[in-house]
């Protein structure tokens, strides 16, 4: 079940993640086109776009929950399947939906061993005590018995964070991050991300249409209009022509460095 | 009461209702939570349509009705996943199907009677011990099959993207739980009928949800309020001398109430 050795020493230098000319469509469209993207050991990837850009699309070839309709896509050097999904830590959107849900912090926590610990299985011990220790990292010990649905929307991340940690992920995927996130506790939660990374080595993948966190506190920036428009590193992306170039009619460019480039909205057809 | 548990159908209701109760009530905890109220209500109408075509073709009710209900909840689930239908229209499409069927069927067989009252209304006292092993055969079968996955259907109720993306068979679970609800169903329809049977169904999980915030005691306090609506309903029936399973979901919707008022306290 486990990556081999041979494979595990050529991740150092190999992509985790590569994707060569993968296009993908829905009814006759295409969603996806010509793209291709790589995401290495240690750096955090921003996938910024416009909604209906092909971001939750592009998410789902990542983790092999779809399958493009042509070009090739690897996740830890193979397929991307249940074997290599395993070491992919995955976040989705915060949403406060049922408030009332039945858990506490602890056991939402645990969710992220179940995977590992196969069909028939109890909790034993050991796993509580894993699950704490992920909570102490991301600094929510003090909730481990606190009911998961009245925490604010930062609190809930950094457990789902510790959720996507237990299994010791090499990978991080991150799904609108900042979705129903208070900036203070945003900020919290990118330091927390960029110290996972230097300690770990973790890499991170992050889709959001929100385009001053991703420039603000990615490594690398993939632009993605259904085709990727851009990709390097931040301070390429800023420059205009590329903007132009790439930005959708619902896209709200909010650039907040130390010169706050612009606050604006831009046009541009989809095909 | 002692003169009562004398009578050998009234040991059969007890011992049905007591292991019934049991069985619901850790269902009800998943339905609660998942909001599958609607989808009991539809899959216990549907039930109606296997006894009828059991009836026709001279199948065992019991066995014809939990083929039926079982296709019937898996096929309102596989159809409100296509775009373009809701859950609920899902739902009452196939739920007036199966009625439909089974009105049908009712008329080219000659079944009218008595017995057909009885799956509508639910006959708690005419419990067989043929219905009895059944009952604790498929019922235990449930227990077990719950005990054994409940991780992983704890897992896709709360978060069924991230239970998918870590490897968990979400559409097979999804399946397995309908399967699950289905036989429940089923087997319980002899209490309360296929018309009241959806209330037992929801209110011993709800009741306990307002009082409880953690899985464990919810599904322990559910197990407590059915036991207590299923004896108590039975008991007060008899004295009284009116029908059982109204009496039953009665006196569950009273605790039902009553808990909600202690969780409505509890909050302030």
């Amino acid at each position: 079940m486990s990556i081999s050795a041979d494979a595990e020493s050529a991740l150092q230098t190999d992509p985790l993640v590569n994707l060569q000319d993968v296009w993908v469509s829905y009814d006759d469209r295409w969603v996806l086109k010509s793209i291709y993207l790589t995401c290495h050991a240690g750096e955090i990837l921003g996938v910024v776009g416009p909604n209906g850009g092909g971001k939750s699309t592009l998410l789902k070839v990542i983790l092999g929950l779809l399958t493009p309709d042509k070009g090739s896509v690897t996740l830890f050097g193979r397929k991307p399947d249940k074997v290599s999904r395993m070491r992919v830590g995955y976040l989705p959107q915060i949403s406060l939906a049922d408030r009332s849900f039945p858990v506490r912090v602890k056991d939402v926590v645990m969710m992220g061993l179940y995977h590992k610990m196969g069909l028939f299985t109890r909790f034993r011990r050991a796993h509580e005590e894993a699950a704490l220790s992920q909570l102490d990292r991301v600094g929510m010990a003090d909730h481990a018995e606190r009911q998961f649905g009245v925490l604010s929307g930062g609190q809930q991340q950094r457990v789902n964070i510790a959720r996507a940690l237990v299994a010791d992920p090499r990978l991080l995927i991150l799904d609108e991050p900042s979705t129903g996130v208070d900036s203070v506790a945003q900020d919290e939660f990118y330091e927390l991300l960029a110290r996972l990374r230097d300690e770990k080595g973790l890499s991170v993948i992050m889709v959001s249409h929100d385009i001053g966190v991703i420039t603000t506190h990615a490594d690398q920036v993939a632009c993605l209009n259904r085709q990727i428009h851009y990709h390097g590193d931040p301070t390429g992306y800023l420059q205009p022509e590329i903007r132009d170039q790439f930005l959708g009619r619902d896209l709200k460019v909010m650039v907040h460095d130390a010169h706050c480039i612009s606050c604006r909205m831009r046009h541009m057809d989809h095909d | 009461m002692i003169d009562l548990l004398q009578h050998q159908f009234m040991q059969n209701a007890l011992i049905a209702g007591v292991m019934l109760s049991i069985v619901l009530a850790v269902v009800s905890f998943f339905v609660v939570l998942r909001r599958y109220a609607f989808i009991g209500v539809g899959i216990a109408h549907s039930a109606f349509g296997g006894v009828a075509i059991g009836s026709l073709l001279g199948i065992p009710p019991i066995l014809a009705a939990i083929v039926f209900a079982g296709i019937v909840a898996n096929a309102i689930s596989f159809v409100s996943k296509q775009k373009r239908i809701g859950v609920d229209t899902a739902i009452g499409i196939f739920f007036s199907l199966a009625m439909a069927i089974g009105v049908i069927c009712i008329g080219l067989s000659d079944v009218y009677n008595t017995d057909l009252f009885g799956y509508l209304f639910g006959n708690i006292l005419a419990i067989s011990r043929w219905d009895l092993a059944i009952i604790a055969g498929l019922g235990g079968a449930i227990l077990l099959s719950v005990f054994l996955f409940f991780k992983e259907l704890l897992f896709i109720a709360f978060d069924p993207e991230v239970a998918l993306v870590s490897g968990m068979p979400v559409t097979f679970l999804d399946h397995f739980f309908l399967t699950i609800l289905a036989i429940t169903i089923v087997i319980s329809i002899k209490i309360t009928g296929i018309i009241l049977v959806s209330a037992l169904l929801v209110i011993p999980g709800a009741a306990a949800t307002q009082i409880f915030n953690h899985y464990s005691r919810i599904i322990v306090a559910s197990i407590v309020i059915a036991l207590f609506s299923t004896v108590g309903g039975l008991v007060i029936s008899c004295y009284l001398n009116i029908a059982s399973g109204a009496t039953i979901v009665v006196l569950a919707s009273i605790v039902f109430f009553i808990s909600f008022a202690i969780g409505k306290i509890r909050k302030h």
